[in-house]
């Protein structure tokens, strides 16, 4: 068959929603076991989630994966034909076997082995909930259709030469469909040509005496009719052929043997004339008819035309959440048509250049069709950008898993609340956000919450809470994770830092910058590296994670109350805001997120250091000036002066410096083109774009500049580059 | 002409499976993704067979066949349950509902198509 492949692909695809479906209807049974008010609807939802993935794992003989979800599926309608009432600890079991399911489907897709004794333990305790495993053995021989080839290979028979005593040459059937027999579509036809596909036919009807013809029914059966085969099938096949009949007709099959045959071709049955006649035929070889239908009356029933749409009472059923209509769309393709958009959004700044070049301005016809141009292109970039754009709602149901998982390993109780899961990111952004948010939700509960004891002792509430929340907030994404534990423990911080020679002994550290000692390499604060927070990567390797995607990553912690981690992201990875500014003659650009304000101070705001470096006084607060020109190798002098113009950066340690300019052009949105993958990582340097006039301009790194210049006691720093 | 399908199944993967096969054999293919679905796309896509599920969201497959053969202008165009079970209870249940035969799945395409084939009133 062609494109199997990429029906697997959609297989997978669709994988991904259904697993979604059965998380949140589990979670949303899960929030009614106590009331008893499941709904149905819910459960169904959560059983056909199950259910599909087993018959389309079916159809690419992923048998582990059949093998479990079927035993899943079963207790799921246990629970659906309301045998079972789930309990906490059903529903625990469903959990993890929803967990169990989504490994399973991504070994499948991977091709990676399972480890089947993982599968053995949860499908034993599922079993406990299911109805005897008889049921199912003898379901399985009624199997019609299937891939049994076993009781489907005639072949078998036919290749079996021994000389079977006595055995059948052929059989008489006789066949009297019940009404139910056309009330279900079928006819006698494709029964007789079944047949007759098994060897030689000969076949007569006999119809009931008809009473007046008003009193003739035609969609009743009036019919008996006779089949005479000779075949070398043996019975079982023929009992095949009339498979979908059975039950909605008399059906007698009576082997033929040969001595039957030689003595007497006709059967018990001779009486029948009509079978008599037939019966000649068949010892006239000239004859060819396989089907003979002697008399005319047969019941074939009106074959009527297709209903006009009966809708059924739409108010009526509990209508399943309506489908997001979509469609599905190779994400190469979209990402050239943001590669292909990026450079529409250059191309009309380089045309509104060369129209300003060319001295026209004013509202001539000219600049007011190039005013439209620069709106629509800027509303197809916001367009095709939404296109990549994905709730986050899979990624924080990802993590309800995560929490389950930490809280059973350390014995704590979670409650996992998300909100604003309907926030969108761009989809590379929510796939390279999974690692960096499981690690923080693990460090949340293994380290941010108290255990049990501890919390109550503390006068709080025995769950722990955990809180994953989502925000769109002036054009970044701002994702938090809170417990309500203990708060980092500075003075614990501090001191590992100290032993770990992070930071100098005496130090004097602000709170905020003590806590973001969590994020310098090899800093670990578990006591011993727990199996779960530990696996050899820290905080820091979530924090480079976040800024390779153009992402901040910041904490706020209260003592005995709680830790938040805030991640602040852009919307996209593709453009951003920046601000045009000249050093040296070069045309560069700044993270607009990044710069605080921007400056022309007074002389007297400048002070030198003894070391040659200057600070400004902003306010009463002094910041050290870093000269954008010199630390890039374009000059030497260093020192501001009046003429030149500061920006204060932010940086993600929540640092502050002011970066010397020469001058500010103006503020715009940039296309970000990577350089990383030229030129490496170039310090100080985290992407480039293409200007209106068509030349390029470097997006300066301003985390990574401060880096570069500070002499901050905490010796990490590790430069953002962006755009991928 | 071709012998007419309509496919319902509310599973992507299922419906893209029996597209495939079907337009393989040589059959026009229509596809539906529930009960519902069908009953609005039935008159359009005008079958010689029709194929589905049961276990949808809307309407089941039962639902489905009951509005088939009840109603008005019931219809006796021949119905394939497609399934997953093989219990016989299923089956006599779609039976009664109208049902003419049926599929387990996963199905392998020769015996999709010649189930088809056996309760087609079209000499295709």
């Amino acid at each position: 068959m062609s494109g199997t492949n990429d029906i697997r692909d959609t297989f997978f695809l669709e994988c991904e929603d259904l697993l979604e479906a059965l998380e949140e209807g589990l979670q949303e049974a899960n929030e009614h076991i106590a009331d008893g008010a499941i709904d149905s609807e819910t459960i169904n939802a959560v059983f056909r989630a199950v259910h599909s993935i087993k018959g389309g794992a079916g159809a690419f003989a992923l048998n582990d994966l059949v093998h479990f979800a079927h035993t899943f599926e079963t207790v799921l309608d246990e629970v659906r034909s309301g045998a079972l009432m789930p309990d906490a600890e059903i529903m625990d079991l469903f959990f993890r076997s929803s967990d169990r399911l989504v490994d399973l489907v991504a070994a499948a897709r991977d091709e990676t082995p399972v480890d089947l004794s993982e599968n053995q333990v949860l499908e034993a305790e599922l079993k406990k909930y299911a109805p005897d495993e008889e049921e199912e053995v003898e379901a399985d021989d009624f199997q019609p259709m299937g891939l049994d080839f076993s009781m489907d290979l005639p072949d078998l028979d036919f290749d079996d030469d021994a000389p079977a005593p006595a055995k059948a040459i052929g059989f008489e059937i006789s066949v009297r469909p019940h009404d139910a027999f056309y009330a279900c579509g079928n006819d006698i036809v494709h029964l007789l040509r079944g047949l007759s596909e098994l060897g030689e036919t000969t076949v007569a009807v006999e119809t009931d005496a008809h009473a007046d013809f008003d009193e003739i029914a035609p969609e009743k059966s009036a019919a008996t009719w006779s089949v005479r085969l000779i075949t070398e099938e043996s019975e079982h096949v023929i009992y095949d052929v009339f498979d979908f009949v059975d039950g909605i007709c008399d059906l007698k099959v009576d082997p033929i043997h040969e001595e039957t045959m030689e003595d007497e071709p006709i059967s018990d049955e001779a009486a029948d004339p009509v079978e008599l006649e037939v019966v000649q035929k068949i010892e006239s070889p000239a004859e060819e008819a396989p089907v003979e239908v002697k008399k005319s009356e047969v019941p074939a029933p009106v074959k009527a035309a297709p209903v006009e749409a009966a809708k059924p009472d739409a108010g009526g059923k509990a209508a399943a959440k309506t489908s997001r209509a979509t469609i599905r769309v190779d994400l190469e393709r979209v990402d050239r048509l943001i590669n292909v958009v990026g450079e529409l959004v250059i191309n009309q700044a380089m045309l509104s250049q060369c129209v300003k070049e060319a001295g026209i301005t004013g509202s001539t016809d000219i600049s007011s069709g190039l005013d439209e141009f620069k709106q629509l292109s800027r509303e197809i970039q916001e367009s095709v950008m939404a296109i990549r754009a994905q709730p986050v709602k899979s990624l924080f149901q990802r993590m309800s898993r995560i929490v389950r998982e930490v809280a059973s390993a350390t014995g704590k109780r979670v409650r996992l609340v998300t909100t604003g899961e309907s926030t969108e990111v761009d989809k590379t952004v929510i796939e390279r956000l999974a690692d960096p948010l499981t690690h923080m939700i693990r460090n949340a509960i293994d380290h941010g919450l108290e255990s049990s004891d501890a919390r109550t002792s503390a006068g709080k509430v025995e769950t722990g809470t955990v809180t994953l929340s989502a925000a769109h907030r002036s054009g970044r994404v701002l994702i938090e994770i809170s417990d309500d534990g203990a708060g980092i423990n500075r003075e614990r911080v501090l001191q590992i830092a100290i032993d770990k020679g992070l930071v100098d002994a005496n130090a004097e550290l602000s709170d905020t910058e003590i806590d973001n000692l969590i994020f310098a390499p090899g800093f670990s604060t578990a006591g011993e590296i727990s199996d779960l927070s530990g696996r050899g990567v820290g905080m820091d390797v979530v924090k480079s994670s976040i800024q390779s995607l153009g992402g901040k990553v910041s904490i706020n912690s209260i003592p005995g109350k709680g830790s938040t981690f805030t991640i602040s992201l852009p919307l996209t990875l593709a453009v951003m805001e920046g601000m045009v500014v000249e050093v040296t003659g070069q045309t560069m650009i700044v993270p607009l997120t990044a710069i605080v304000e921007t400056l022309r101070p007074e002389d007297k705001d400048i002070h030198h250091l003894g070391t040659g470096e200057q600070v400004v006084s902003v306010r009463g607060v002094f910041i050290p000036i870093f000269d954008l020109g010199s630390i890039l190798g374009y000059r030497t002098t260093k020192s501001y002066s009046s003429n030149q113009v500061l920006l204060l950066i932010s940086t993600d340690e929540e640092q502050t410096y002011a970066l010397t300019v020469d001058s500010i052009f103006d503020q715009r949105q940039v296309v970000i083109k990577g350089l990383s993958e030229n030129y490496g990582e170039l310090p100080g340097i985290a992407a480039a774009t293409i200007l209106g006039d068509g030349r390029i301009a470097l997006i300066i790194d301003t985390d990574g500049i401060y880096g570069m210049n500070s002499h901050s006691a905490i010796k990490t720093q590790q430069p953002w580059i962006g755009a991928a | 002409m071709a012998l007419k399908v309509l496919a319902v199944d509310d599973s992507l993967t299922i419906r893209e499976l029996l597209r495939a096969c079907l337009t393989n054999a040589g059959f026009d293919v229509d596809v539906a993704v529930d009960g519902m679905d069908g009953l609005e796309k039935l008159p359009e896509a005008a079958p010689d067979v029709v194929i589905t599920d049961i276990n949808m969201p809307r309407m089941n497959g039962f639902e489905f066949i009951d509005a088939l053969r009840g109603g008005q202008s019931p219809t006796t165009v021949p119905i394939l349950v497609l399934t997953t079970e093989s219990a016989s209870e299923l089956k006599q249940k779609a039976r009664a509902a109208g049902a003419t035969g049926w599929i387990v799945k996963p199905f392998d395409e020769t015996r999709l198509v010649s189930a088809i084939r056996r309760v087609a009133s079209y000499d295709a």
